[in-house]
């Protein structure tokens, strides 16, 4: 097996299909943190920052008022962080080729996830009880829109999540060889990062 | 390909491009394109654009003459090889036309466009003529606010096509001697015209030709532009904005009078809204 | 390697395939498909431009919606343009030059099997399809088609009320917009990270052909540029079917009935668009311009010439088009000393656009000049630079802009660059790599002919809007003589007009010429035009995986006619010859030193 790619040096095991595509082409800068996923970090970091600018000139509106957010989003937010701090005892757990004790937190990682999403949904429920809703007021508007597209990426993170459980219970991931985890952990912290950012914004504008 | 082919080839091609340069350099040297200056800043414009003209008129013409050159030369038969330029010299070559755009841009910016720009957006003079102008689907509405020098309030909910464009609130008392005229604009000369835009549906601009004047009007926002007329006439005001079907029609006229004949205008009109 | 084997099949092999190479081929027929309506309704607009209030019989019985007794609707035309703009920038030129020749050349030209994402890369392709239908179908839902301009300014395109097309046709728009956006965003992160990570051995970036570098670029700009206009579209479809008020401002009146919005800003939405629509503009020039270098220096027998240079104002390029946006707003009502702002940023690209254009001239200083059409369509695209940038600063001073902002002037100006420029960037590509695509020639007579209707029409064409627009003749205006200082003008717009149909009717023999050139086209071999860069080393067209054993790279990808090699070319995979001697007193040794990493 002399033609495996240098870059996944480390793999044992079945060969993944795309070393084989790439057969005896070297991969020369493929380490834990690839091009397309800091591409697509940086993708989806632009989209927020536009909504970011939109948000600052929108405020200078004579209409503006900020409206309290519904408290559960406090909880959400608790539950989100107890889903990174397991996704990231599954990775360690995977370094020390305890697999099945990663799979016990990957499962809790994906169930708070899936908490998180809930909870969300109850924070619109709780504001539209309140007689708040979309149009209400541009702060509400916002506040609608971020959650759901920042849900929409989380429910993508949250497929990528079940595929790793999946790998996972099937024993794919060793101590140096569980790259598909790490790239799902780089998402889903950043997910994480990126729902704390929107709380502060949404929380100070 | 035969070197004879291959000759008429390159002559071809330089003739096509000469030609075409021919083309470009003659219709842009045209000075007759411009409708005549009729503001005190439209000279200065056109004294940027002429700038432009020349500028990237020698950069053009020297590009294409190096081009056709080379093509000429290089384009027919076998040639000795050589070796590739050194870096060094591709490093020197590039400073020239940084240096050349650089100053060709960045002159004609802050030295002409700049002083130009803040002409445009720049104090209002004392004496200045103000006058609102609403646009709306698919017409210009100007209203002067008549002898007391204020404008009248104005309401969404009070906006009549026919008889109310404006939705003048007959409650205020300094709306009763304001006038307001369609697709007109009367403005006396040497003066300095203010106007205030204003949009009650969607984007439109204010655009005079001759005067070198474009301002897009955005509703909800307050917008304003200024000029000088110094030649009397009338002159077209066109939208520059698409703004829905009737776009290519929301045409209006302006009317540069004399300051007595503006001044009687004013006094006729006002006389007549009594 | 024993399990990857060739797909079978002809739905795997030619539908949903993976292989980079039937998926760039995919890209640039559906551009070319989407090409034949942008360019028809060009003719209708171009028909319609030129006479006014003709009756057109024949055009109604084809397009009973779009005339009345023979005469074309205003609300027709408005989304002719609408659509024509649309369509050519994000369906046909991005899918073209940037999926298309992206697909199809990257993984070629750095010595790949593949696309790092090959997948991600079918995935890409299949959300353009429906991103096509739904573009195309919503000329036949009520209301007609997105009318608003391919700038889609709010509130125009935020209310049916203000207008017929802003109805389900704009919702339309705005789907197949996201979905184009969803695909572009794939296709770019899998260009970067093919570039970034999978090049051959020895292929070090200043050893990358100029079309690999401009692609990076624009994938970079691609990744980076496009999120705000999806975050523009999510909040336009909010205000459109949501009730927000984003972009919609109160007291509002629109046919007497005031609308109950408060407190948005339309100008926001122009600064999203334009943060993406300026980026977009060199997304969509720079690959052109990447083919302009490769194609000038395989058939002028000549190496780049700055290759470094060039890419050092490529990368200007792309720091730039990011922070000059508001150059597309200078009339828009925003702060003045912004605009002051934006006025010294934008005029300052065209000192890297100086560079790049004196490298393309300089690249054939010296050189050997082969006549095929492909390098007849990069003569021409320098000269559609030249014509067309410069014609840039007089759309970037701030003050002359005034005078110019939607006039004809921009319609010329954009038309060079992003017509132009990017149309010779593609012909040059196809008819250069034809061979590469299907193992065959186009047909060079005819593509002589396309090139010698084509060049001179359009030209003419352009640059004649430039005079319009010098004469204050503003565009999007459906009757052009309904302004009487407009109607001395109108021998122009005739004579225009038909320069422009001379151009379609090359356009249609091109067309032809790709359609039996793919199968009845004189067979080519491995490397026809004695290219140095990798994609000439495999098979025309090359087999899957592209190549038996991967080449590795040994220097430069533009050795042309620089070492007396009796070939006059040397590939960059042939090893350089070990003796000290040789490359001390071989003129190409300086050639190699400068190509190292």
């Amino acid at each position: 097996m002399t033609s495996i790619p240098a870059g996944e040096a480390g793999v044992s095991g079945p060969i993944p299909p795309r070393a084989a595509v790439h057969g005896k082409h070297p991969i020369p800068s493929a380490g834990p943190y690839p091009m397309g996923l800091m591409a697509l970090l940086a993708t989806v970091s632009m989209l927020f920052a536009a909504f970011t600018a939109s948000m600052i000139v929108r405020r200078g509106g004579s209409d503006w008022v900020r409206i309290t957010l519904p408290s559960v989003v406090w909880i959400n937010t608790v539950l989100l962080a107890g889903s990174t701090v397991a996704v990231e005892m599954a990775r360690a757990a995977v370094r020390r080729d305890a697999s099945s004790r990663s799979v016990r937190w990957l499962a809790l990682g994906t169930v708070l996830g899936v908490l998180f999403l809930v909870g969300q949904v109850q924070a619109w429920v709780a504001w539209a009880a309140q007689g708040v809703f979309l149009p209400t007021s541009p702060h509400a508007s916002f506040f609608y829109m971020l959650t759901a597209i920042h849900g929409a990426h989380v429910i993508g993170g949250l497929g990528a999540m079940l595929w790793t459980l999946r790998r996972s219970a099937l024993g794919a991931y060793r101590s140096g060889a569980h790259l598909g985890l790490t790239h799902m952990a780089i998402f889903w912290h950043f997910m994480g990062a990126i729902w704390v950012y929107l709380l502060v914004l949404l929380s100070i504008l | 390909m035969s070197e004879k082919r291959q000759t008429t080839e390159a002559i071809a091609l330089a003739v096509l491009f000469l030609g075409l340069m021919v083309f470009t350099v003659v219709g842009f040297g045209m000075r007759t394109w411009q409708p005549p200056a009729a503001s005190k800043h439209a000279s200065e414009l056109d004294g940027m654009i002429r700038y432009l003209l020349i500028t990237t008129g020698v950069v053009f013409v020297l590009g294409h003459v190096v081009l056709v050159a080379f093509l000429v030369r290089y384009g027919r038969g076998k040639k000795a090889p050589s070796p590739a330029t050194s870096a060094r010299s591709e490093k020197l070559w590039s400073i020239l036309p940084v240096v050349f755009m650089a100053l060709i841009s960045e002159v004609g910016v802050l030295f002409i466009g700049l002083p130009v720009w803040d002409e445009i957006y720049g104090d209002v003079p004392e004496n200045a003529v103000t006058v609102e102008v609403t646009a709306r689907q698919f017409e210009w509405i100007a209203r002067y606010p008549g002898p007391d020098g204020a404008f009248g309030r104005v309401e969404p909910e009070l906006v009549d096509g026919q008889r109310n464009p404006l939705g003048l609130d007959p409650a205020d008392g300094t709306g009763a001697d304001d006038l307001v005229m369609r697709n007109q604009l009367h403005l006396p000369v040497d003066r300095a015209a203010l106007l205030l835009l204003r949009s009650h549906d969607v984007l439109h601009s204010f655009s005079v030709a001759a005067f070198r004047v474009k301002q897009d009007i955005v509703p909800g926002m307050s917008i304003s532009t200024m000029f000088t007329p110094n030649l009397p006439g009338t002159y077209e005001i066109g939208c520059a904005e698409l703004c829905g079907l009737g776009h290519y029609r929301m045409r209006g006229r302006v009317i540069v009078h004399t300051e007595s004949d503006f001044s009687a205008w004013l006094r006729d009109q006002t006389e007549g809204t009594r | 390697m024993s399990h990857d084997y060739p797909p079978q099949g002809f739905i795997r092999k030619y539908v949903f395939s993976t292989d980079h190479k039937v998926i760039g081929i995919q890209y640039i027929l559906t551009a070319f498909v989407m090409g034949l309506v942008a360019v028809g309704l060009s003719v209708l607009i171009r028909l319609q431009v030129a006479w006014p209030a003709h009756q057109w019989p024949l055009l109604e019985a084809l397009l009973p919606n779009a005339y009345e007794s023979g005469v074309l609707k205003p609300e027709f035309y408005l989304s002719m343009v609408t659509m024509h703009g649309t369509i050519m920038v994000f369906f046909v030129i991005s899918l073209a030059l940037v999926s298309g020749f992206g697909n199809l050349i990257i993984p070629l030209q750095i010595g790949a099997r593949d696309m790092a994402y090959p997948f991600l890369n079918m995935l890409s392709y299949w959300t353009i399809v429906p991103a096509s239908l739904i573009m195309l179908s919503s000329f036949l839902v009520e209301g007609g088609a997105a009318a608003g301009g391919w700038t889609s300014y709010p509130p125009l395109s935020a209310l049916p009320q203000a207008l017929s097309g802003s109805g389900m046709g704009q919702t339309l728009w705005l789907l197949a917009m996201a979905l184009f956006i969803v695909s572009f965003t794939m296709g770019s992160l899998n260009f970067l990270t093919t570039i970034l990570n999978l090049r051959a051995v020895g292929m070090s970036m200043m050893r990358l052909p100029m079309t690999v570098w401009t692609l990076l670029v624009s994938s970079i700009l691609g990744v980076l540029a496009f999120p705000p206009l999806t975050a523009a579209a999510i909040m336009l479809l909010l205000d459109r079917h949501g009730g927000t008020s984003f972009f919609l401002p109160e007291g509002l009146v629109v046919g007497g009935v005031v609308l109950d919005y408060a407190g948005g800003t339309p100008l926001l939405f122009q600064h999203l668009f334009w943060f993406l629509g300026h980026p977009e503009v060199y997304v969509l020039v720079l690959p052109a311009l990447g083919i302009a270098f490769d194609v000038v220096a395989t058939f002028g027998r000549r190496p780049v010439f700055g290759y470094r240079t060039t890419v050092v104002s490529l990368l200007v390029v792309a720091g730039l088009s990011m922070i000059v946006w508001g150059h597309h707003m200078f009339t828009s009502g925003m702060n003045p000393y912004v605009g002051e702002y934006f006025s010294i940023m934008t005029v300052l690209i065209t000192l890297p656009f100086a560079v790049i254009g004196l490298n393309l001239i300089a690249s054939l200083w010296r050189a050997e000049i082969r006549f095929s059409t492909a390098m007849l369509f990069a003569l021409g695209l320098i000269s559609a630079l030249g014509t067309g940038g410069l014609g840039g600063l007089y759309l970037g001073t701030a003050a002359a802009d005034i005078y110019f902002h939607d006039s004809y002037f921009v319609v010329g100006h954009f038309h060079f660059m992003i017509g132009v420029v990017t149309g010779f960037g593609i012909f040059a590509g196809v008819y250069y790599w034809f061979p590469k695509m299907f193992g065959r020639h186009m047909n060079e007579t005819l593509g002589r002919v396309h090139f010698w209707l084509t060049t001179g029409p359009v030209f003419v064409a352009f640059i004649s809007m430039h005079y319009l627009g010098l004469a204050g003749a503003l565009r999007r205006l459906y009757d052009p003589t309904s302004y009487a200082s407009f109607q001395p003008l109108q021998g122009w717009n005739v004579w225009i007009s038909f320069e422009l149909f001379i151009a379609v009717g090359a356009q249609l023999i091109f067309l032809g010429n790709f359609a039996w050139s793919m199968f009845a086209g004189r067979e080519a071999e491995k490397n026809p035009w004695q290219g140095a860069s990798l994609e000439w080393t495999t098979a025309s067209p090359p087999p899957h995986g592209n190549w038996d054993e991967m080449p590795i790279v040994h220097r430069g990808p533009y050795e042309y006619r620089t070492n007396g090699s009796t070939e006059g070319y040397v590939p960059q995979n042939a090893p350089v010859r070990p003796t000290l001697a040789d490359s001390a007193t071989s003129p190409a040794g300086e050639m190699l030193d400068r190509s190292g990493p």
